[in-house]
C-alpha cells in the first residue's frame, strides 16, 4: 500500500467519525420531537401532511399496528413501481421512447427498491424512462430508507419505555425521517454533485460528433427483420460506421444523492457510480462514499442518546468500525497487488507517482485502486450496493471481502436503520451467550432478555444465511441457473453466491457478469429480498413490543456492562463467528479456490 | 388493517409528489441556474457551436497520431455512451489474458521501438467503458508514437500532456489523470 493510499483511507474514516456525533444528535432530536432549526420552515408542511392524510401524530401504535402500517405502505410502493414500469411506454417523460419492462424484471425491481436493496437486473439508461426513475425509483429510495429508520426508532423506544404497549406512530416516524433528515441532506448533496459534473436534466440523450469514426460488423437484416444467411448458411455481415456518440443523460444527481444517503445504491446508469456522469471526480467520489456510511454510523449516536447513555452507541459503533477497518486493509492490498496472470505479458502493475498500478480491470483511472477498493468495502459494509468499479473483475480475495461483508448480515454499519437494528439483534445474542457463561439472566439496557426475545433474535440472524445458501444451492443445481454464469470455473460459482448474498441481505451490489435479468433469477432474487427484509423487520418490531412492556431492571453487581471494550469484543466475536461458521464452506468453493488457482498458476 | 389503508394511500401520494416530483424539479431548476454546463452533461462546443463531445465521456481512438484511451467493453462498439458497461471478466478468466495480450501487441505494433512495459490502465477495460482518463504513465508511454506520427517535438507533446493533466483533488483525493479527449482536441488544434 502506498502512503497516499493510507492517507486517503485515514481522511475518509476521520471525516466519517467526526460527522457522526452532530448528525446523530440532530436525528435524536427529530425522533424525540425536540425543536430544531428546520422547524420554522418544515413544521407547517409536516402539519399539512398529517391533516391531509388523516393522521393523528399524537396517537401511537402497538407493535402489531406499526408492523401492519409498514407492510401496507411497502406493498403500495411495490405495486406503484411495478405499474410504472409496465406502463412507462404510454406515460410522459420518456424521451427515448423506451418500451414497457418485462413482468418478471418489473417484479424484481419493484421489490428491490421497496426493500431498500436496489439490486438491478436491468441497465438503467436503456430500460427506465425518466418518469419511472423519478416517480418510481427515487421515491422508493426515500421511503424505503425512512421505513428502515422508523423500524429502528420503534425498537429503541422498546428499550426506553417501561410497561408500555405502544412504540410510536409509523406515519410520523416515516414522514419526519424524510422531511427533516433525508430530503435536506439529499438536496445539498445533489447540488454539490452537479457542481462536480453529475448530470441533471430532463433533456433527451445528447448526440455529439466523434473525433475518430469507428466501425463494427453486425448481421445484416432482411426486410422481414430476420438475419440474412448466405448460401453456406453463415450470416451475412454488414459494416456499420459510427460517426456520432449518443451520450445518455437524465435527472441523475437527484437520484444519486438519495441512493447514497439512504443506503439504496441503485444507479441511474448501468455501471452505477463508475459512470463519469454519475460520479465524475475524486471529490464527488469522496462525498458519495461518505454518504454511504454517514446515516448508519450517526444512528449509533442517536441510539445512545435516546437510551440515555451515549456510551452504548459508541460501543456498537466501535465494533462496526473495527471490523470495517480490518477488512479495508485486506481488500486494498489485494487489489493493489494486481493480477499475476498479467505479470508475464510486459505489463507494468506497480504503483508509482504517475499511475496507481494494481488490478485495473473494471476500475476507473480517476479512482485508481484505493478509492475503488475502499468503496467496495464501504458499499457492502453498509447495505448500499452502489459500485464505482466492477466487483466481478476484482482479485479473488478482493472480491471475497465485499461478499463476506454482506454475509455478515449487513450489520457493519448496514442499511439506514436496518443495519443498527440488525446489530442490536447480535448484541442481544451476545448478552445471552455471556449470560449463559456467567450464570445470570441476560439483560440489555435494563431489559431482561428472555425466551421470546431470543427466539425472535435467532430468527433475524438465521433467515439471511438460509436464503443465501438455499438460493445459491438451488440456482447452481439447475441448468437455467448455471447458464446465466459468465466467468468460467470457481469464479462462476462466486457470481451466483455473490448475487444471493446481495439479495439475501438487501445489499444490491453485484458481480455484474451474471446475467440476472432472467425469469429464474428475477423471481428467486426477488423472493430473497422480500424474505430478508420483512422476516427481519417484523420480528424486530415484535421484540420492540415485548421489551416496551417490561419494567426496567436496575443495574446491579451481576449486570454485564455493555459499553466496555470487553463487550465490544464479545459483540465482534458473535458477528464474526456466525458469519464465518455459516459461510466458510461456500466461500471455500468460490473465492478461496480461485485464489489458490491464481497464485498456483504462476 | 382497513384503518391503516387510508393514511397509507394518501401519505404515499403526498410523499411521491414531494420526493418524486418537487425534489427532482427543484434540483434540476437550481442545477441549471448554478451549473448550466455540468447539469447538461459537460458538453464541449467548438467554434461553430457544434458539440464535439463531453469533457467527462471518453471517445474511441486508434489513430497513431492520437492518444489512445482505456480499452472499452461497451457494445456493439467501444465508448458507446448510450449503454455503459464494464467487461466483468474475472481475474482468472483466460479471455482476460487473451484480450490483454492482444492490446499489448497492438500497442507494440504501433510503436515497435518502445520496449518499456505497458502501464496497466492502458490495457485493461475501464469500469464504465467510458473512462475519459488515462494515467500520466499511460500518456508518457505514447509520447514517442504520437510525436512520430505527427512529426512533432516530443517535448511539445509532453507539455500538452501536462496541460491536460489533473492532479489529485485537494492534493489528496483520487489519482492523477490525463483527459484523453481534451488532449487530442488540443493536438488537433495545432495541426
Amino acid at each position: 500500500m502506498t502512503s497516499n493510499s493510507l492517507l486517503q483511507i485515514t481522511f475518509y474514516m476521520v471525516s466519517l467519525l467526526v460527522l457522526i456525533k452532530p448528525l446523530g444528535w440532530y436525528m435524536a432530536r427529530i425522533y424525540e420531537d425536540e425543536p430544531v432549526v428546520l422547524n420554522r420552515l418544515l413544521a407547517p408542511v409536516e402539519k399539512l401532511i398529517y391533516r391531509l392524510s388523516g393522521v393523528n401524530p399524537k396517537q401511537e401504535m402497538r407493535w402489531t399496528d406499526y408492523a401492519i402500517a409498514l407492510l401496507i405502505f411497502n406493498l403500495l410502493g411495490t405495486l406503484a413501481v411495478f405499474a410504472l414500469q409496465r406502463l412507462q411506454a404510454d406515460l410522459p417523460f420518456n424521451p427515448q421512447n423506451l418500451p414497457a419492462v418485462s413482468p418478471d424484471s418489473s417484479f424484481n425491481t419493484a421489490v428491490s427498491f421497496a426493500t431498500n436493496t436496489n439490486w438491478q437486473g436491468y441497465s438503467g439508461e436503456v430500460t427506465m424512462s425518466y418518469l419511472t426513475q423519478m416517480l418510481g425509483l427515487t421515491v422508493q429510495n426515500f421511503v424505503s430508507a425512512a421505513a428502515g429508520m422508523a423500524t429502528l426508532v420503534a425498537l429503541i423506544r422498546g428499550f426506553v419505555r417501561r410497561k408500555a404497549d405502544i412504540i410510536g406512530n409509523f406515519w410520523v416516524d416515516l414522514t419526519r425521517s424524510i422531511l427533516y433528515i433525508l430530503l435536506p441532506l439529499s438536496l445539498i448533496l445533489a447540488l454539490v454533485l452537479v457542481g462536480q459534473g453529475v448530470v441533471q436534466t430532463f433533456s433527451p440523450h445528447q448526440t455529439v460528433s466523434l473525433i475518430e469514426t469507428v466501425s463494427y460488423e453486425q448481421p445484416k437484416l432482411g426486410a422481414d427483420g430476420q438475419a440474412l444467411k448466405d448460401a453456406g448458411g453463415a450470416p451475412v455481415m454488414e459494416t456499420v460506421e459510427v460517426k456520432e456518440q449518443v451520450v445518455a443523460v437524465g435527472p441523475a444527481a437527484s437520484q444519486v444523492a438519495i441512493k447514497q444517503l439512504g443506503t439504496n445504491g441503485g444507479g441511474f446508469f448501468n455501471v452505477n457510480s463508475a459512470h463519469p456522469l454519475e460520479n465524475p471526480t475524486p471529490l464527488s467520489n469522496f462525498l458519495e462514499m461518505l454518504s454511504i456510511l454517514l446515516i448508519p454510523g450517526a444512528l449509533c449516536y442517536t441510539f445512545g442518546m435516546m437510551v440515555g447513555d451515549t456510551r452504548q452507541g459508541w460501543a456498537i459503533l466501535a465494533a462496526m468500525t473495527l471490523i470495517l477497518v480490518a477488512l479495508i486493509f485486506v481488500v486494498v492490498p489485494a487489489e493493489q497487488t494486481g493480477n499475476p496472470a498479467l505479470a508475464a505479458l510486459s505489463v507494468d502493475q506497480s504503483a508509482s507517482v504517475s499511475q496507481s498500478g494494481g488490478n485495473m480491470e473494471g476500475k476507473e483511472t480517476r479512482f485508481g485502486i484505493t478509492n475503488s477498493a475502499l468503496w467496495a468495502a464501504a458499499t457492502t459494509a453498509a447495505s448500499n450496493g452502489s459500485v464505482n468499479s466492477m466487483h466481478d473483475s476484482f482479485t479473488p480475495i478482493g472480491g471475497l471481502v465485499p461478499m463476506w461483508l454482506m454475509q455478515l448480515g449487513e450489520v457493519i454499519y448496514g442499511g439506514v436503520g436496518s443495519g443498527l437494528y440488525g446489530m442490536i439483534m447480535f448484541a442481544i445474542v451476545a448478552v445471552f451467550v455471556s449470560g449463559l457463561m456467567i450464570g445470570r439472566t441476560p439483560e440489555y439496557l435494563g431489559k431482561k432478555i428472555e425466551a421470546y426475545e431470543m427466539k425472535m433474535a435467532a430468527i433475524t440472524i438465521l433467515i439471511p444465511p438460509l436464503v443465501v445458501l438455499g438460493g445459491t444451492a438451488l440456482a447452481v443445481m439447475i441448468d437455467v441457473g448455471k447458464s446465466s454464469v459468465f466467468n468460467p470455473g470457481a469464479h462462476g460459482f462466486s457470481e451466483v453466491l455473490y448475487a444471493f448474498s446481495s439479495a439475501g441481505n438487501n445489499n444490491g451490489s453485484a458481480f455484474g457478469g451474471l446475467s440476472a435479468n432472467t425469469p429464474l433469477y428475477n423471481t428467486l432474487l426477488g423472493l430473497a429480498m422480500l424474505f430478508s427484509r420483512y422476516w427481519l423487520a417484523v420480528p424486530v418490531l415484535a421484540i420492540a413490543g415485548s421489551l416496551a412492556a417490561k419494567k426496567i431492571v436496575p443495574t446491579g453487581p451481576g449486570t454485564l456492562p455493555t459499553h466496555t471494550p470487553l463487550f465490544v469484543t464479545l459483540l465482534i466475536g458473535t458477528v464474526l463467528l456466525v458469519g464465518a461458521l455459516t459461510f466458510i464452506p461456500a466461500l471455500a468453493l468460490g473465492p478461496v479456490v480461485e485464489h489458490l488457482q491464481m497464485i498456483g498458476a504462476r | 388493517m382497513i384503518k391503516h389503508l387510508k393514511p397509507a394511500v394518501i401519505l404515499f401520494v403526498i410523499l411521491t409528489v414531494l420526493t418524486g416530483v418537487i425534489y427532482p424539479a427543484v434540483v434540476t431548476g437550481l442545477a441549471h441556474l448554478l451549473f448550466p454546463n455540468q447539469a447538461g452533461g459537460s458538453l464541449i462546443t467548438n467554434s461553430e457551436g457544434k458539440s464535439t463531445g463531453s469533457r467527462l465521456i471518453g471517445q474511441p481512438f486508434s489513430n497513431p497520431g492520437h492518444f489512445w484511451g482505456r480499452p472499452s467493453a461497451t457494445g456493439p462498439f467501444p465508448y458507446n455512451a448510450g449503454a455503459s458497461s464494464g467487461s466483468n471478466l474475472g481475474p482468472t478468466n483466460p479471455a482476460l489474458v487473451d484480450a490483454v495480450k492482444a492490446r499489448v501487441q497492438a500497442l507494440k505494433a504501433a510503436d515497435p521501438d518502445n520496449k518499456a512495459p505497458v502501464p496497466v490502465d492502458l490495457i485493461t477495460a475501464s469500469g464504465s467503458g467510458l473512462d475519459p482518463h488515462i494515467s500520466p504513465a499511460a500518456a508518457d508511454y505514447q509520447v514517442n508514437r504520437v510525436a512520430k506520427a505527427r512529426n512533432m517535438d516530443p517535448q511539445k507533446i509532453s507539455d500538452l500532456i501536462d496541460a491536460n493533466t489533473e492532479s489529485r483533488q485537494w492534493w489528496l483525493l483520487g489519482e492523477p489523470r490525463v483527459n484523453v479527449l481534451t488532449l487530442n482536441l488540443a493536438l488537433d488544434a495545432i495541426h
